[in-house]
């Protein structure tokens, strides 16, 4: 059973809850940017929530099947078609042998997300099958989905089409998007006018957001308190020894713009970073378009461990409405 | 030294034990990192060293941040007691320096760099005061390097000086980040010297390139079996430079799949070390050539 790529989209790649492990080697843990998203695609046709799916990002690929198979497709607003009839999102339907799955222009967010029953089924790197082209790990062949591509799927026994997540059941960011952080780090660094700064500020998406990271602009430029830079930092205010980075991170090289590091994140560096997205809103940016207006809101360790519980309760809640 | 606790996000704890770089940070955030390591507390998923610093994964639905930090806290004593000893190798990395490849693309990001009128080579000799880029290029690689940290991207080494304070060579990074950079450049920024893995970008200053692959997913090079990433803290690297000619037959030989580095095995002892630098590197790098 396989599905093949009749055209691959803009970027389009094989992701799955990535490959935990590798980090002190400058191998990020990956997997889909957008992870409730992916988790629920994967239970609305009956696989484990942790199966490799496409991420699909701003324009969907042309793919044909040769078998039938359950659909669903969450995150972004990228109907999916049928041989051209349109389908309803975060519900699950049949494409049959011979048929192909398409998809409309974007209506809104930024990567949708396709899981297909059985899981795609493409060698694990390191026990993932997420896609890292930096690292040629995962993926097809280590890179993203090309025109032609044949690509295995697992075997399965079929369930029923129709189940659906209900729109309060899903979880998509704002607009403006507000994205919670949890200062720390070398938060320190800043004035106290430029910590406040960052806050109040409105920042929105730059071009450059990727699955690596999101730079955003718009904001002021950040002053550093005062200090004779430590031997091996480097002599701008904003360099540090080099230092691991968290995932989630945000660094702002020369005071100028933030770049918060994601699923793919470099796993280290010389800049200095002022705390970190919080983990329950790491999902939201894999949703960001570039010129999304953006706020970034200050909360404490407890709000981020009640935020985390919430995102947590959600996906039970899907898992109790689809039984 | 005062070792800062602080958190990433709510998965992550970072531990800085200076802010600035020396070997003695660098021992000391690895001997605790070890301790965490050894410690097995649940709920840990990942501990990355890094140059004088480490950090900590945790799953906070498993230990809470404040009892993980608690934990880690506990460890920083055990760390203060551990030996300063390394059992390692000493591996022999060629260098093409001035190759054509890093030229090429150093000419190409060249309105990015602070000198657009010369090549990184005659930046970094001049302002560390050499009077040409080759007597800058012997101060490189006349003495040992050790692997402070690996990361960044795929197995990507930082490599800091085993020689003075005084001595230590120090470059900024690029103005801007080029968006392109050969895969085994040997990279140079603040006081690190780095062998990008990987082609891709980078802010380091480009001094030269090394035929041999340090990163290989399909681990077709004897030296890779046992992992794709050849690199880890704790390792100690001698530059030797080669030339076009010597290039090109290495390159030959990690094609046809049989080229093997030159690497002994070595103890390094920080005290050792800081009582007697060029004595230490002498017997380091002897090391090379005994094996």
């Amino acid at each position: 059973m396989s599905l093949k790529i009749m055209q691959p989209g803009l970027s389009t790649s094989i992701q799955d809850l990535g490959r935990p492990g590798y980090f002190h080697l400058g191998i990020p843990i990956g997997g889909a940017m957008d992870r409730f998203a992916l988790r629920v695609a994967n239970m609305l046709v009956g696989n484990p929530e942790g199966a490799a799916g496409f991420e699909v990002v701003f324009m969907g690929p042309v793919i044909a099947f040769e078998k039938d198979a359950l659909v669903a497709v969450t995150g972004a607003d990228l109907p999916p078609k049928v041989d051209g009839v349109v389908q309803p999102g975060w519900t699950a339907f049949e494409v049959k042998a011979g048929q192909t799955l398409s998809f409309d222009f974007l209506k809104s967010g930024a990567r949708a997300y396709i899981a297909i029953s059985g899981g795609i089924d493409t060698p694990p790197a390191l026990g993932s099958r997420s896609t890292y082209p930096i690292g040629a790990l995962g993926g097809m062949d280590g890179r993203n989905i090309q025109a032609g591509d044949v690509i295995p799927l697992g075997e399965v026994d079929m369930i029923e089409p129709g189940l659906n997540v209900p729109a309060n059941l899903r979880r998509l960011p704002g607009n403006p998007a507000e994205l919670r952080v949890l200062p720390g780090l070398y938060w320190h660094r800043l004035t106290p006018a430029a910590q406040e700064g960052f806050f109040a500020d409105d920042w929105a998406v730059a071009l450059e957001a990727d699955r690596m990271g999101y730079r955003f602009k718009g904001g002021k430029h950040l002053e550093f308190v005062d200090r004779e830079q430590p031997f091996g930092a480097g002599a701008d205010p904003s360099n540090i020894v080099d230092g691991c980075y968290s995932y989630g991170s945000i660094q702002v090289p020369g005071g100028l713009e933030p770049i918060v590091l994601h699923r793919d994140a470099v796993s280290g560096g010389g800049y200095f970073t002022l705390g970190a997205i919080i983990s329950a809103d790491m999902d939201l940016i894999g949703q960001l378009q570039p010129h999304t207006p953006v706020k970034f809101c200050q909360v404490d360790m407890e709000e981020a461990l009640a935020a985390r519980a919430a995102r947590k309760k959600l996906l039970a809640d899907v898992r109790a409405h689809l039984g | 030294m005062k070792t800062r606790y602080t958190y990433g996000g709510d998965e992550h704890i970072y531990v800085e034990m200076d802010d600035e770089m020396s070997l003695d940070a660098f021992f000391k955030s690895l001997s605790m990192s070890n301790a965490v390591r050894d410690a097995k507390i649940k709920g840990v998923t990942e501990i990355c060293p890094a140059n004088a610093s480490f950090q900590v994964r945790f799953d906070p639905d498993v230990i809470a941040p404040a009892d993980m930090m608690a934990k880690v806290k506990e460890l920083e004593h055990k760390a203060e007691d551990a030996e300063k000893r390394l059992k390692t190798r000493i591996i022999e990395i060629p260098v093409y320096y001035q190759d054509p490849w890093t030229h090429e693309t150093l000419m190409r990001f060249r309105e990015r760099h602070q000198d657009p009128s010369g090549t990184d080579l005659d930046y970094a000799a001049r302002i560390n005061g050499y009077d040409s880029a080759e007597a800058f290029i012997e101060a490189h690689h006349s003495q040992p390097w050790f692997v402070s940290m690996v990361g960044f991207v795929a197995g990507l080494p930082f490599l800091y000086q085993l020689v003075e304070r005084e001595k230590q060579l120090q470059v900024p990074k690029y103005l801007r980040p080029r968006t392109d950079t050969p895969k085994q450049t040997v990279g140079y920024g603040g006081c690190f010297s780095c062998i990008y893995s990987v082609r891709g970008a980078g802010g380091y200053q480009m001094f030269g390139i090394t035929p041999m692959p340090i990163f290989d997913p399909e681990q077709k090079q004897s030296y890779l079996s046992d992992f794709m990433v050849f690199f880890k803290p704790g390792d100690i690297v001698k530059w030797k430079p080669i030339d076009r000619a010597e290039y090109d037959r290495i390159l030959a030989e990690v094609e046809a799949d049989t080229y093997v580095p030159r690497i002994a095995e070595v103890d390094f002892d920080l005290d050792a070390f800081n009582a007697d630098m060029q004595g230490t590197n002498a017997k380091l790098m002897e090391a090379l050539h005994v094996a």
